[in-house]
């Protein structure tokens, strides 16, 4: 096989990619799918279980009606038809992880069928095939001690049944043919607009960090030209909206080396390490596997009232992208901006700030700048951050009105985040004032001039763009409380260039 | 023997209840009967005497505070060892669950608790209830009383043997094929088989999920019927529960004793007789029919033709089911573990485990239920056994448009001698050529003694359409009431 990295370009002047993406959403529900237990993340391991969800003999299911009902409502958000009439099947295979050795799911009778998602991608819109919507359990964890971390090599294995029954929705789209150069960004556009309509449903949590959506992405490639389809791949452990972009670019790149060097791509299920952005072959399996389906004897069909369902389609929220329409005019931004502040999932967060006296421009440079990048290091959602949308319009009020500095604001979002306290209170009690005392930043920059000779010798000397690093021990100074500027002109005009 | 034994369980809740004798002191006779045959006979895999006298005098308590006791109340009972049941070793007669001691009670053995009723023990069982005379259980198999070298029928063989031994005036059996109308028969006892959805499954170790049903043993049809109604009744923790009330069997039993069956049709059905079964046991059966006619019953005669396609089908659903069921014995949570040696991968644990705690009979099915279930023959085995089981549901349909009740034998033999049997499987399978169809079609059937072949109990069974459990109860009681009642013999020392 060949090594040689391609360049995405080469990749995509000889190939056409097909992409195609399964999400399994864990359900917010209070309890399991065939049992009462809790579904809380986190809880020390093994004491959310029951002799259902362990499968111990004689336990039988009873299924989730409140899991039902929020899969056809995914069902509905995705303009899928409904079943009148399904069942359970039963997926047979032997892992540990699984408390009965088999998977309570839906195989060719799923609760929903035959829907789409428009995603937007830059000016385009894609529309992607929804193929089916089908409800299962989710299975326990397993964790796997010592030096290796994975199963083979491990000194033993432990594992947590808390997950094991947790409400599962797996979504899988049709193959999307015919995005070409912008099949990463598809897959990413996908998955970040149904994440956002899950989250509008109130379905799911959907953090993809904690695994409560999790994405398997499809990918083939086939030569420009041809009719063919190309065997495919299915990536797993793609965790992050990034990750599922840098997926689908690193396994076309991978397939086309490989078609390139005369070779096959061979059906597989690979996985994706966020740390090289390249994908591994999983553990080969010596034979097909074979599920054994077969429809599950201990739970009666789902035959959902058509009435009730229609109901269920009357009481849809606002979806995405009707809001992000409504949105988009009344904050009156460009459908780029939308797009961008909707994959950041913070298009609620800007039109609140909004709401609360902020220029849009202000919020929105906020939200998918300092803001998403404190949430990223937290590996939290914007909206998860400990502060509010009124807060970080007050913020933008007290820059305008030029009390904080650019630099003193980001430093009073540290200090809420830290103390959770409101802007007001960490203001006042850090003293985070810029520093408008003239004498005082007099006093200081006559100090920095002093102790830079070199430095203020370049600058009288005409090189106004050497100041830099006096400004700089200005600002460290006074703890970065003055403004850049008005220092920058104080200690022009005391080297005597300019005013 | 104390007398104390032979009562029926309707007099033993009457002494107990009048203070006449203390459930204390019938459940130390059992105990005492137990110790007695139970050697020979061989009915109990565990006996729980401490249990089973705490919760007697637990009745006696009640009774002394004035409180009101179920009609049952200070009965003893054997439980079949499919059953769960809290605190008490539940083996499900395998050596894979060997020394298994569940956290939790099925909903049958709450109900049974709760009415009263003194579980005695847990009884021998085939293993995971896959057979038809106990000589697939992993601890050997239990003796008929009538004949301690035959085998009592199976799977619940255990259970039927206690109550025709006198170590138990009631038992819980389960019926997945036959396994406990056929038991019944062989050892010239009650049993019955609820319709399907009647009786929880909560807590019953699944064979075939679709078919299986718990049920009540006794040596009367009365007995029968009120344990019946202790464990029947929707249960919200079983899915295919019918949420509806008990049908009002122990009325029917007590009606059908007291009355004839006249303006009641009785349908004979032709497929199950003739070619294959014993003379002595059609001989019997013909009579139970002259009894049923002079009791008032017009005798029609039905056909139900794909009957004889019930025992391919049987063999495939019933195997596919048990194939996934019997999955999660795998070592890795309870029960069995083979081969952890620190070397073996998880999987060679796992099949070294099942390996070495499955039977043969258990690893056969799970055999032909995988083939069954496989990519590419699903549709021809398990699709095709599925549309067999619509057809036989027809032909009952049609039949009852002709008779309220159908009879048959319950068995095509009578018990057979241990060994016979058990290197043939299509040679034991054929034990449930009558008893299959009502399982195929989820409907209730009836088992009561009617005579005797070479000595050896016969059973007639009495089926009725879906949730008509009552009219079982009622036909069974008028002919219990109109025909000699069977001597049991006593186990020969």
């Amino acid at each position: 096989m060949s090594t040689a990295t391609l360049a995405f370009e080469d990749v995509i002047a000889r190939y056409e990619p097909v992409i195609g993406l399964e999400t399994h959403v864990e359900l917010g529900t209070v309890s399991k799918m065939f049992c009462g237990c809790p579904t809380t993340f986190g809880a020390e391991p093994n004491t959310q279980t029951c002799p259902v969800c362990l499968g111990l003999p004689g336990s039988l299911p009873v299924a989730n009606a409140k899991a039902i009902e929020s899969t056809i409502r995914i069902g509905l958000a995705l303009n899928c038809s409904i079943a009148s009439w399904c069942r359970f099947a039963r997926k047979n295979y032997f892992y540990p992880d699984m408390p009965k050795n088999f998977q309570t799911s839906q195989y060719d009778e799923p609760l929903c069928v035959e829907g789409y998602l428009d995603v937007a991608v830059g000016e385009s819109t894609v529309r992607v095939g929804i193929e089916r919507v089908h409800l299962e359990e989710d299975t326990g964890k397993n964790t796997h001690v010592g030096t290796s971390g994975r199963i083979h090599g491990a000194d033993y294995s432990l594992v947590d049944y808390n997950r094991a029954g947790i409400p599962l929705v797996e979504i899988v789209t049709k193959p999307v043919p015919g995005t070409g150069a912008l099949a990463p960004e598809v897959a990413r556009a996908y998955v970040a607009e149904l994440r956002e309509i899950l989250r509008t449903l109130g379905v799911s949590d959907v953090r993809m960090e904690q695994g409560s959506l999790r994405c398997d992405v499809n990918t083939s490639l086939s030569p420009a030209g041809s009719r063919r389809w190309g065997t495919r791949t299915e990536t797993k452990n793609v965790n992050s909206l990034r990750s599922v972009e840098r997926a689908v670019r690193s396994e076309m790149v991978r397939q086309a080396a490989v078609l390139d060097g005369g070779d096959r791509v061979i059906q597989e299920t690979r996985h994706f390490s966020e740390t090289t952005g390249d994908t591994r072959p999983g553990r080969s399996k010596e034979e097909a596997t074979d599920y054994r389906y077969f429809p599950e004897p201990d739970l009666v069909p789902l035959a959902p009232d058509p009435s009730w369902v229609e109901q269920l389609r009357r009481e849809l929220p606002e979806l995405p992208a009707a809001r992000r329409a409504r949105l988009q005019e009344s904050l009156g931004v460009s459908a780029e901006d939308m797009v961008q502040m909707s994959n950041a999932g913070v298009v609620d967060l800007v039109g609140e700030t909004v709401d609360a006296g902020a220029p849009v421009g202000e919020a929105r440079n906020w939200w998918l700048g300092y803001l998403a990048q404190r949430a990223n290091e937290r590996e939290a959602e914007p909206g998860d951050l400990a502060i509010a949308p009124a807060q970080v319009a007050r913020l933008v009020a007290l820059v305008a009105e030029g009390s904080l500095t650019t630099a003193l604001a980001r430093q009073a979002v540290d200090a809420v985040l830290e103390t959770g306290q409101d802007v007001d209170a960490v203001i006042a009690e850090r003293g985070l004032r810029v520093v408008s005392d003239t004498g005082a930043l007099e006093r200081a920059a006559d100090d920095a001039i002093a102790a830079n000779p070199g430095v203020a010798d370049k600058v009288r000397g005409g090189k106004t763009a050497a100041v830099g690093p006096l400004v700089g021990a200005v600002m460290k100074a006074t703890r970065g409380q003055a403004d850049a500027a008005a220092v920058r002109a104080i200690l022009l005009r005391r080297l005597g260039v300019e005013g | 023997m104390s007398d104390l034994v032979r009562l029926t369980a309707t007099e033993i809740a009457g002494k107990v209840t009048s203070g006449e004798v203390s459930a204390v002191e019938v459940t130390q006779a059992h105990l005492d009967r137990i110790g007695e045959v139970d050697g020979r006979v061989h009915a109990f895999l565990h006996v729980d005497a401490d249990g089973a006298l705490a919760a007697a005098r637990a009745v006696d308590a009640k009774r002394a505070a004035g409180q009101p006791l179920g009609p049952l109340a200070g009965v003893p009972l054997a439980m079949k060892d499919v059953v769960v049941t809290e605190g008490l070793p539940t083996t499900a007669g395998s050596k894979i669950l060997q020394g298994w001691v569940p956290p939790f009670d099925a909903t049958i053995t709450r109900r049974i608790k709760d009415a009263g009723v003194v579980i005695l023990g847990k009884t021998n069982m085939d293993e995971f209830a896959m057979g038809s005379s106990t000589e697939n259980s992993a601890y050997g198999p239990s003796h008929n009383p009538w004949d301690l070298d035959r085998i009592p029928g199976g799977s619940s063989g255990g259970s039927s043997a206690a109550v025709a031994a006198f170590e138990a005036p009631l038992a819980i059996g389960t019926d997945t094929g036959g396994s406990i109308r056929q038991p019944a028969a062989v050892t010239g006892i009650v049993g019955h088989k609820p319709t399907y959805g009647g009786v929880s499954r909560y807590g019953l170790i699944a064979f075939s999920s679709s078919l299986d049903q718990a049920g009540p043993f006794g040596r009367t049809v009365l007995d029968t019927a009120l344990l019946h109604e202790v464990i029947g009744g929707y249960d919200p923790a079983d899915s295919t529960s019918i949420p509806q009330p008990v049908p009002p069997v122990a009325a029917a039993a007590r009606a059908g004793a007291g009355s004839d069956l006249a303006g009641l049709r009785v349908g004979v059905v032709r497929d199950l007789g003739g070619e294959g079964y014993q003379a002595g046991v059609l001989a019997a059966f013909d009579d139970a029919v002259a009894t049923l006619r002079k009791l008032g019953a017009e005798i029609v005669e039905v056909s139900c033709p794909h009957f004889q396609y019930a025992l391919p089908a049987y063999y495939l659903i019933a195997p596919s089911e048990c194939s996934s069921n019997l999955a999660r014995f795998d070592s890795v949570r309870y029960g069995l573990r083979v081969g952890d040696d620190g070397v073996n991968a998880l999987e060679d644990v796992m099949s070294l485990t099942r390996e070495a705690g499955f039977g043969a009979e258990v690893k056969r099915r799970i055999m032909i239920g995988s083939y069954a279930l496989s990519s590419g023959y699903y549709d021809a085995y398990y699709g095709q056994a599925q549309k067999v089981r619509t057809l036989i549901s027809r032909d009952f349909a049609a039949a009852f448009d002709q008779a309220d009740v159908l009879v048959s034998p319950t068995s095509p033999f009578v018990a057979f001698p241990i060994g016979e049997r058990i290197a043939d499987p299509m040679a034991m399978y054929i034990n449930d050529l009558c008893t299959l169809p009502a399982s195929l079609a989820g409907t209730p059937a009836l088992s009561v003694p009617c005579g005797l072949s070479e000595n050896l109990p016969v059973g007639l069974q009495i089926m009725a359409p879906a949730l008509a459990d009552d009219r079982c109860y009622r036909v069974g009681a008028a002919f219990e009431a109109a025909v000699e009642p069977l001597s049991i013999p006593e186990v020969a020392k």
